[in-house]
């Protein structure tokens, strides 16, 4: 028997507080696994939103501790310090209930960096070839595993400062695109993430990359973005 | 940002590198040879070369950091976008005179 952590949760909505619940602490236990043991054991009440449980939909990000983590995938022994959990709502996002966050924002913020694949051939083309050790395949598969958890977003400053700003996984799909040979969008998603709110407004402070689950690096992402935009403009390609 | 100014700010910023390298150079002479400030303004004035330099690094100086200070007062302050680039390009205004008297008085006075 390992004792019992003091698991503090954020309930209400924006407005709300912390409760501390007391919860049995496992071998190899995850802080989901002690979000899921609250609801089910506890307070069935409280709001939360997870699905696959193994690091793959991206849905359970929570403040854990005063970082944004994946929960599915952290283990409690690593982050509670002194048996001591403290639990929120992902932040620089609306709060829906307890530990539950609209993730509206983040997609409409990865639709206005022209998230989405364009197509450049339809289904009677011949299948493109991709060799995928070409430079331009290596870039785009450099983020292509981002699960869009909402972590990077959530623990961004300029995201934070600038409610315009699209935010480090936005970005980070629009460079994906960019590199992306298949891909017949090019002009007009430089056109889109050199606007306002765009890649020139990330300050570089690299929270994103050093939090990401994936280990993946949206400020390189989004440097590459800030070359290839200022190369576009400088050609005229591109309006201010 | 808009892409233009940040070009504007990245391209001023690389025009300083090499200016602010000399600025600190020549602080350095002056300082070890001993010289006096009449030294330095018999050196000076008159001299379309140093007119040049300290007018392109005041010019560079004033577009840098007005787009700083705008873009720190459109993130930290409650200004408007419109409000804060008139309150940063003012101060720009105030740097470049600024520093245009200060060339004026080591070049021509």
């Amino acid at each position: 028997m390992l004792g019992d952590l003091s698991v503090s949760l954020w309930r209400g909505g924006t407005e709300g507080r912390y409760e501390t619940y007391s919860v049995p602490q496992r071998e190899s236990q995850t802080v989901l696994d002690v979000v899921t043991f609250v609801q089910r054991h506890i307070d069935p009440t409280l709001s939360y939103r997870f699905a696959c449980r193994v690091g793959v939909c991206g849905s359970c990000a929570m403040t854990v501790n005063g970082k944004p983590r994946w929960t599915c995938r952290t283990h409690v022994a690593k982050v509670a310090g002194g048996g001591r959990l403290e639990i929120g709502p992902l932040e620089n996002l609306p709060v829906i209930k307890d530990l539950a966050t609209d993730m509206e924002p983040f997609f409409e913020k990865w639709q206005k960096a022209r998230g989405v694949f364009a197509p450049s051939k339809t289904r009677h083309d011949e299948i493109e070839q991709i060799r995928p050790d070409s430079p331009a395949r290596r870039l785009a598969d450099a983020a292509i595993e981002c699960i869009n958890c909402g972590v990077c977003y959530a623990a961004c400053d300029t995201v934070r400062w600038n409610q315009d700003y699209f935010g480090p996984a936005a970005l980070t799909r629009a460079w994906t695109l960019v590199n992306d040979e298949r891909d017949a969008g090019g002009t007009a998603r430089l056109q889109a993430v050199a606007a306002k709110g765009g890649c020139h407004a990330c300050h570089s402070h690299q929270s994103c990359q050093e939090l990401c689950p994936q280990a993946l690096n949206p400020t390189a992402a989004i440097a590459g973005l800030k070359r290839r935009t200022t190369t576009a403009y400088l050609k005229g390609e591109i309006k201010a | 940002m808009t892409m233009r100014l940040y070009v504007w700010q990245r391209a001023t910023a690389a025009l300083m590198v090499p200016l602010v390298l000399v600025h600190i150079a020549v602080i350095f002479y002056a300082t070890r040879n001993g010289m006096t400030a009449a030294d330095i303004l018999s050196r000076t004035h008159g001299s379309v070369v140093w007119a040049s330099y300290y007018g392109l690094f005041v010019a560079a100086a004033s577009v840098h950091a007005a787009i700083g200070i705008r873009n720190v007062l459109t993130e930290w302050s409650p200004l408007a976008d419109r409000r804060a680039g008139l309150f940063a390009f003012l101060f720009g205004l105030l740097l470049a005179a600024l520093g245009a008297r200060a060339v004026f008085a080591v070049v021509l006075s």
